[in-house]
């Protein structure tokens, strides 16, 4: 949709919200979202900024970051997988959790690094962290300036010897990797990630449904019989096949008084069971993917959002490898599917806010594509709590539809700040009295801005627990 | 981890012979590896030593905090340990003449651990040894004593940079025995100089009557005689001499020092265990210190060996090509950035042609005229044995700041390089921003690694308190970090502790925008520098529990 027309169809729908009533409140939020720019674009590719700036100074290094190994002999700094060195996150959360009781502050950081790569490729990477306390000098800085370092050649006192770009940093309304790379690297990544997040997560509910998918992995069994060679003699069909042959050599002409002595026994009987592979069948699923990017959603709710739907987007690739289908939908009061998670992570909020506009799509498509019938439906939507659909007039029924058939609707609230009775979401969510009535197939997780990572994980387990 | 093979050893023992040659001096044996990737990954987060103790956050990516303040200046990733005998490390598949490129650098390595008198602590034994035992002792403590062995270990690891490693190195430095008293020197050049603040004239005549004395009653007796009138003339002379020496003996510990003595927690009889463990961490701590306050003299060293020896080698004809590349690599002056091999071996090489040609004399430096001080030259002969002494006596302190002059800046281009933001453009600006020695110095010394000076006020510790005192440098302390330090502190105190330190006054007005992240949206005009004010704080923490307390503005 151009910006224009948008525009048009915002005020329509505003118009309509009014003549429902609004409250000076409701105005305010509203107002705001209508007011930014109603595009959502894709952040420029860090590649493309790069190649722009042409011949950077390398960033000046301190006397402390050179040392022999990189420099003198040329090793590259070593390869930590996080699964070969790292214990299980769980594992140094659980140590978090008895320093706490011993009265002492948590140390772990479940923090997501960017990793530089070569051509500006940065690579996000997901690992815990923590820093070592002591009394550091910090040093006291004009953030227009940037430090001094050491340099020799030519030029004159005051004269510009190169320059580096300024990445934009929190700006209008970036989503978070800003200058990430390509999908490809993000995929590679998000599956590290998953590796640590362990095997103990499982998708609830889970049923038998639909043609099932094969994995690409295989199981061996002895189940594959092979005549005159094998690993074990099938004793039961090797006699089948004796007798068998046997009645046709007249060897057996009396059924009641049967002598195998006189049997001849062919090379050919010999039926052996053989190592065989065998594909593994499973349970087909349909993860949907939901995503506020309204204006209201700029900064941390948008953070918080989309660090747990890496997490959660990271372990479905690594635990069910590739027979979980992922879908990708943004709304702001209009929804539209975007085709990989790279879009679905990177697009940048803007616009106004209708939840129902999501869960209408879902719907829609759900019933288009005829998915029920093949499909295990999970569905997990991340917002900020604001919806101008305030009492859930549309949400609701919406959402009521989708429990009919969904397996699991996760919902997280990033919220701003706590208020009273909680946000429009939140609110209406409860009134509806679904959470409580069906806690089984719908589960709501809210927190505020200042969650860490050890909590978004934390509210995994709640969206997904049985 | 293997060793590396014969062939290479032998050319390790090559370059042993001719590096002696040349001067060098290091003990006979030494240990080669080659390491693996995996082997680098269990080894880096240990400093290289292979013995050291475990803990926990060895198996955790430590965070940098690069570019926000700089944390852990030491490198893990070095190639040579300063152990008995030194262990090198090395990549599986360098090429010979590679290899003796690089033993040559290790040889620089070595032959600086075992001389440079900022080591001297680490002279006497084997650090890996030392560790491996120590790490035994704590792996044998966590089986006992559980995961409350990993709090002691962070705790004390929290303030391993507070211990008093001057002080150690200069035990072994002590001028040999004064030929005076203590008491006497404490008498002239404290008592009375600075307590009664006696006129020249007195001062003079007790000096004389101390000879006096010695010459009457012979030594020893002599100065009973004098200080039996000086007592009669001050009474409380011998108090205060008595709580002086008391004072100075405590204060000079180092934190670390103080709680092992004094702290009650750690002395009781069930947490006399800790005690065993804040040695270790101690003890390490000062083993490294002399690595991080000699880079850019250790590398500069190193590099300038591996150049000289690599080119008089024999053995290598035929790659000088080969070796000019790595080696500029390694050593070329950067355009922006601070190298220390490059910054270090052309220091060498300047102090070495400087005092061959007897520049660093007071003949040279009474010289006014520019075009004398040039030409001047008195072959002396003696530039090498001029830079071995740097290598035995000096620090990157000092080494920067006695000889970073301005013909070093000079002869080799250097400037201090600014950067700034640009908003027009929307980018970093790297300019020429001094050519001044004076300048280059003070960016130097301002990178250079010094751990915050805090130290106890014996006068404000009181009811149990520990009072520190953060000596003002213009920086501040990392506020987010004061909590936990702090609370590791009160725990191995076991009573409240109390840190004064100086912050920066929170600016009003434009400058309050500086504050926020990101380009500020002033215009360029209504920007000045703005003038930082400071102010002393108090910090209490007490039971787990941090108090900010403003003390007094500081102008």
């Amino acid at each position: 949709m151009k910006e224009s027309a948008m525009k048009e169809y915002l005020n329509d729908y505003v118009e309509e919200l009014r003549h429902r009533g609004l409250t000076a409140a409701q105005e305010e939020i509203i107002r705001r979202e209508t007011e930014g720019p109603q595009i959502h674009e894709m952040p420029e590719s860090a590649a493309a900024a790069d190649s722009v700036s042409g011949r950077k100074p390398s960033a000046p290094q301190r006397i402390y970051d050179f040392a022999d190994l990189f420099f003198l002999q040329d090793m590259s700094p070593p390869y930590i997988s996080h699964t070969t060195c790292l214990r299980s996150l769980d594992e140094l959360l659980e140590r978090d959790k008895l320093r706490e009781k011993d009265g002492f502050p948590r140390k772990i950081r479940v923090g997501r690094l960017i990793k530089p790569g070569k051509g500006g490729k940065d690579k996000i990477v997901v690992v815990p962290t923590t820093v070592e306390e002591k009394f550091y000098h910090d040093s006291v800085r004009v953030p227009e300036e940037g430090g001094e370092a050491g340099g020799s050649g030519e030029g004159e006192e005051g004269e510009v010897i190169g320059e580096e770009p300024i990445r934009p940093q929190d700006g209008a309304g970036s989503g978070p990797g800003e200058g990430e790379g390509g999908p490809h690297e993000m995929e590679s990544s998000a599956y590290d990630l998953g590796k640590i997040l362990t095997e103990k997560f499982e998708l609830p509910n889970l049923k038998d449904k639909g043609k099932k998918r094969s994995l690409t992995r295989y199981t061996y069994d002895m189940t594959d019989r092979h005549k005159g060679f094998g690993q074990v003699l099938d004793k039961k069909a090797t006699l089948r096949n004796i007798v068998e042959t046997n009645i046709h050599l007249g060897n057996l002409p009396d059924i009641d008084n049967i002598d195998p002595t006189g049997f001849l026994i062919s090379p050919g009987d010999r039926i052996y069971r053989i190592l065989s592979r065998e594909k593994d069948y499973e349970s087909q699923a349909m993860v949907f993917f939901l995503r506020d990017y309204s204006g209201s959603m700029m900064g941390k709710p948008t953070e918080l959002v989309v660090s747990q739907h890496v997490l959660i987007y990271s372990w479905l690739l690594y635990q069910y490898d590739k027979q979980v289908e992922s879908r990708f939908i943004l709304h702001d009061t209009e929804a539209k599917e975007v085709k990989d998670f790279y879009t679905y992570y990177n697009s940048r909020v803007a616009g106004g806010t209708k939840v129902s506009s999501a869960f209408r799509l879902v719907n829609t498509i759900v019933e288009e594509e005829n998915l029920i019938k093949d499909y295990n439906i999970y569905v997990f939507h991340g917002t900020d709590g604001d919806d101008w659909d305030t009492d859930g007039k549309e949400s609701v029924p919406e959402i009521e539809k989708m429990i009919s058939y969904a397996n699991r609707v996760g919902i997280t609230v990033a919220a701003h700040s706590s208020s009273p009775g909680g946000t429009e979401v939140e609110k209406y969510l409860n009134k509806s009295g679904l959470l409580k009535e069906k806690s089984d197939l719908i589960r709501m997780d809210v927190m505020y801005k200042d969650a860490d990572e050890s909590r978004i994980i934390e509210g995994i387990k709640t969206l997904i627990s049985q | 981890m293997e060793l590396i093979d014969q062939h290479a050893k032998q050319i390790m023992e090559g370059c042993k012979e001719r590096a002696r040659e040349a001067g060098l001096r290091f003990q006979d044996e030494s240990l080669e590896y080659i390491v693996s990737n995996r082997d680098l990954i269990e080894l880096s987060p240990k400093i290289m030593i292979p013995t050291l103790y475990d803990y926990w956050v060895h198996d955790v990516e430590v965070l940098k905090g690069r570019g926000k303040y700089e944390l852990y200046p030491g490198n893990p990733y070095e190639t040579v340990i300063n152990t008995r005998p030194p262990i090198s490390f090395y990549n599986d598949n360098n090429p010979d003449w590679l290899n003796v490129m690089i033993f040559y650098h290790v040889l620089g390595h070595i032959d600086f651990f075992q001389n440079n008198l900022y080591f001297r602590h680490t002279w006497e034994y084997d650090f890996t040894g030392q560790a491996l035992s120590d790490k035994r002792m704590i792996a044998k403590l966590r089986s006992e004593k559980g995961r409350q062995v990993d709090y002691i270990i962070e705790f004390s690891r929290a303030i391993d940079n507070l211990v008093a490693y001057h002080h150690e190195v200069s035990r072994y430095h002590q001028p040999s025995s004064s030929s005076f008293s203590q008491r006497l020197d404490f008498y002239l050049d404290v008592f009375l100089q600075n307590r009664e603040k006696v006129n020249i004239g007195e001062y003079v005549k007790e000096i004389e009557r101390y000879n006096e004395c010695i010459r009457s009653y012979g030594k020893s007796l002599g100065e009973e005689t004098f200080f039996a009138e000086v007592e009669k003339k001050y009474p409380h002379f011998r108090a205060i001499y008595e709580k002086n020496r008391e004072k100075k003996s405590e204060e000079e510990q180092d934190l670390m020092q103080y709680l092992l003595n004094h702290s009650e927690f750690l002395n009781k009889d069930e947490n006399k265990w800790m005690k065993s463990v804040m040695e270790v961490i101690r003890k390490t701590s000062l083993f490294f210190q002399p690595q991080i306050r000699t880079k850019i003299m250790n590398e500069g060293w190193a590099s300038y060996w591996h150049e000289v020896l690599f080119m008089q080698d024999d053995r290598i004809k035929g790659h000088e090509v080969d070796f000019a590349r790595v080696n500029a690599g390694v050593t070329a002056m950067q355009r922006v950035g601070l190298n220390p091999y490059a910054l270090g071996m052309r220091l060498f090489q300047f102090i070495e042609e400087t005092a061959e040609k007897g520049k660093y004399t007071f003949d040279f430096r009474r010289i006014r005229d520019a075009g004398q001080r040039k030409e001047y030259d008195a072959a002396t002969g003696k530039g090498k044995e001029f830079i071995f002494k740097v290598r035995e006596n000096l620090n990157d302190f000092l080494f920067i700041n006695n000889f970073c002059d301005q013909d070093f800046m000079d002869h080799y281009d250097l400037f201090v390089a600014g950067k700034r933001l640009n908003q027009e453009k929307m980018v970093w600006e790297y300019f020429v921003k001094s050519r001044k020695a004076e300048e280059y110095r003070k960016m130097v010394n301002d990178t250079l690694y010094h751990p915050p000076h805090i130290q106890l006020d014996m006068g404000k510790s009181n009811e149990g308190k520990l009072y520190l005192v953060h000596r003002f440098e213009e920086k501040p302390l990392v506020q987010e970090f004061i909590a936990n330090t702090m609370m590791g502190i009160e725990y191995l105190w076991g009573s409240p502790v109390q840190l004064e330190t100086a912050e920066v006054i929170p600016a009003r007005s434009p400058s309050a925008i500086y504050s926020m992240s990101g380009p500020s949206p002033v215009p360029a005009d209504q920007r000045g520098k703005p003038k930082i004010k400071w102010q002393r704080v108090l910090y209490t923490m007490e039971k787990r529990k941090l108090t900010r307390r403003i003390l007094y503005a500081m102008d």
